[in-house]
């Protein structure tokens, strides 16, 4: 049977099911087979031809999460874990034995029982509310599928003490597996937090993680959020952040993208509320031939929001990279600041980027302002460097790692920060032996 | 230490350097003047290791070993330093982590044991000393947003580091204010041996007078038309470069 086949009978399985996310699962159904799966001239995948990972006979995930352990878990821990809030996704099914909340401040449950409690109304107003800014079947995919999935919230006027670690783990030792994780995460009013997440698969059978994770931040809260995506080689996934500010609110979120098959990065931010400010920033650091997707989405609905965005890229070998930047400005949106830039680095013959900036602006009083390049290492900064005594090699990813260390700087913590040093800085110098 | 024979050099098919001879002993310190175009950082590229370069004749020995044979960084090894015109901007690595790198490569190729973190704080406080300049501008990213001063002070402080045989400075001077220029050649000054030398490339003579020159050639037209001691230099100062360009001309 075919993926597609599969998964269009385990959806209407999930969409028959009587239980509160009924009316979401079916209604997204509804927009699935209306959209079907993203092809390639689908103007938001036209670089990204994910429609492939489905040629492969990809497994639905078991609602059992016990075949894989604590000690299957090891090699994707991210430094401070033992301190952390933990969330574990196994095969996109929340697995709360391998999961602890430590932080008194946030309440932790599945989204069937958050439609049963205080959060009801929270829930229903979020829960697929990424699907008005993206209108494809991958998206839909995901909320006609909800399942194992989390809602989390952070209290009111409280930073949580500890961050919050998600990690996505897929085990395709036996099987290609499809895994879906789903989080909607919720930041009351005036409320902190510091979230760390990585993807990890397991086994050599390839894997393809559809994951949203969509987050509302309430007036004045701060949520600082690190994506490392540092999969398998034959790992791909589709990575949905969706993040509405209904209230003057901070957000930093940095995207470090290191390996993978096929990997997509939607990140949303809508500022519904005046004063908002937001920073993201990417580095993706790709070699072999994988694919990297960076679609971001900065929508500026009220007045003075100020927006701040800065990816950069290093393509090695034959990998390929897409960045694609949309920034919004509503006719009430006068005063936005918004700044968008993308530079790339080939260091192949074969690697290649496609950058596009796209701005739409229908208010009249604004400063915005975007740019990309493309291009190599620069040759007067290597004679620079070899001129002192530093060999060609070393010379090299001395450079890139130069041209990286703006973004890395972003990364607060500073044992993550050294863990993705470390991470990129091999990586370099795999590049250049 | 160097010597230069019948060196010939030139850029996409172009000559620029037609027959250049030169020869420089521990000690010493000789000055290249020459009008704009005559191939003084041509010279200046070629000497480095510049690839664009093409050398097309001639021969440079540097300690008995033939130094066009030598990669960039190999030229370093074996203790060439060139003081850039433009120092390269390179945002997000520190003059300090350029050194360090810098310092136990020469010092690998030397087949020397690395420095650890203390033995080098240690050297770079000594050399910072010398050169006068401030930890801040070294943990700063390299030459970016630096004064045209400071870019040249902290050329300066990496010949300190490195200790190199021959330094050449090309137009260390150009673009520096009197201060920028008597501390850059203060620092220079600082570090002279009577076992290293320095190769002074310059426009004009002032820089001269703070780095006092043994000996001067003017280069004209790819190739050093005129030799003597420093009262050249004080000579061309007067004179301009019209004379040696209406006595060359057909050179």
């Amino acid at each position: 049977m075919s993926t597609v086949t599969t998964i269009k009978e385990k959806m209407d399985l999930l969409a028959a099911k009587a239980d509160q996310l009924a009316p979401v699962r079916q209604a997204a159904l509804k927009a699935f087979n209306n959209f079907g799966l993203p092809a390639p001239k689908h103007e938001e995948w036209k670089y990204t031809r994910i429609g492939n990972v489905f040629n492969l006979p990809l497994q639905w995930a078991p609602d059992q999460v016990d075949a894989v352990t604590a000690e299957d878990l090891k090699p994707f821990l991210l430094p401070g874990h033992e301190e952390a809030n933990v969330l574990v996704f196994v095969n996109g099914v929340y697995a709360s034995a391998l999961s602890v909340i430590r932080s008194a401040s946030i309440e932790c449950m599945s989204l069937e029982a958050a439609m049963d409690s205080g959060y009801a109304e929270l829930v229903a107003a979020n829960l697929g509310h990424s699907g008005k800014y993206l209108t494809d079947g991958i998206n839909a995919l995901s909320t006609a599928s909800l399942r194992g999935g989390v809602f989390l919230t952070v209290k009111r006027s409280k930073d949580a003490e500890h961050p919050l670690f998600v990690y996505n783990i897929t085990d395709a030792r036996q099987v290609n597996m499809l895994s879906q994780p789903r989080v909607l995460l919720h930041l009351a009013e005036n409320a902190g937090l510091q979230m760390m997440e990585t993807y990890g698969t397991i086994g050599s059978q390839e894997s393809f993680t559809n994951q949203v994770m969509e987050v509302v931040v309430e007036k004045d809260a701060r949520f600082e959020y690190y994506k490392i995506q540092n999969d398998a080689a034959h790992a791909s996934q589709v990575s949905t952040t969706h993040i509405r500010q209904t209230g003057k609110s901070f957000v930093h979120a940095v995207t470090i993208s290191l390996n993978g098959a096929i990997v997509r990065n939607n990140l949303n931010l809508v500022m519904e509320a005046e004063y908002c400010d937001s920073h993201m920033y990417g580095l993706y650091c790709m070699q072999g031939k994988s694919h990297i997707d960076n679609h971001t989405i900065v929508d500026n609905v009220m007045p003075h929001c100020e927006s701040n965005e800065f990816y950069k890229g290093i393509m090695g070998d034959a990998s390929t990279g897409v960045f694609n930047g949309k920034i919004f400005v509503r006719q009430d949106a006068q005063k936005t600041n918004a700044f968008q830039s993308n530079k790339n680095v080939l260091i192949s013959d074969d690697a290649s980027v496609n950058t596009k900036p796209q701005l739409e602006i229908f208010a009249d009083d604004v400063k915005c302002s975007h740019g990309c390049t493309i291009g190599r290492l620069d040759e007067d900064g290597i004679f620079y460097l070899r001129s002192r005594g530093i060999p060609d090699q070393v010379a090299k990813s001395l450079l890139l790692h130069s041209f990286a260390m703006d973004i890395l700087e972003q990364i607060k913590p500073e044992p993550l920060r050294n863990y993705v040093d470390r991470l990129v800085s091999e990586r370099l110098a795999y590049e250049m032996e | 230490m160097l010597s230069i024979k019948n060196l010939q050099a030139g850029i996409e098919g172009k000559d620029i350097l037609k027959g250049i001879n030169l020869d420089i002993k521990p000690g010493e310190v000789h000055a290249i003047m020459g009008p704009n175009g005559s191939g003084k950082s041509t010279l200046a590229s070629v000497l480095a290791g510049r690839q664009d370069y093409e050398v097309t004749g001639g021969s440079v020995e540097f300690n008995g070993k033939d130094l066009l044979e030598f990669s960039p960084e190999q030229r370093a090894g074996e203790g060439l330093f060139l003081a850039f015109q433009y120092p390269v901007e390179i945002p997000g690595l520190s003059t300090v982590n350029f050194m360090k790198t810098a310092v136990n490569e020469v010092r690998k190729y030397r087949g020397e044991e690395p420095l650890d973190a203390v033995a080098f704080l240690k050297l770079m406080k000594e050399k910072m000393a010398l050169v006068n300049i401030s930890k801040e501008l070294l943990t700063r990213s390299l030459n970016e947003g630096f004064s045209g001063g400071e870019k040249k002070r902290n050329e300066v402080f990496q010949m300190a580091m490195l200790e190199p045989k021959l330094a050449i400075l090309d137009e260390t001077d150009s673009g520096l204010d009197i201060d920028a220029i008597r501390i850059a050649a203060h620092g220079v000054n600082a570090i002279r041996t009577k076992d290293n030398a320095v190769l002074v490339i310059t426009h004009y003579q002032r820089l001269l007078d703070y780095i006092v020159p043994d000996f001067v050639h003017v280069l004209y037209n790819g190739r050093i038309v005129k030799s003597g001691t420093k009262e050249l230099a004080l000579e061309l100062e007067e004179t301009g470069y019209d004379q040696i360009k209406s006595d060359y001309q057909f050179a």
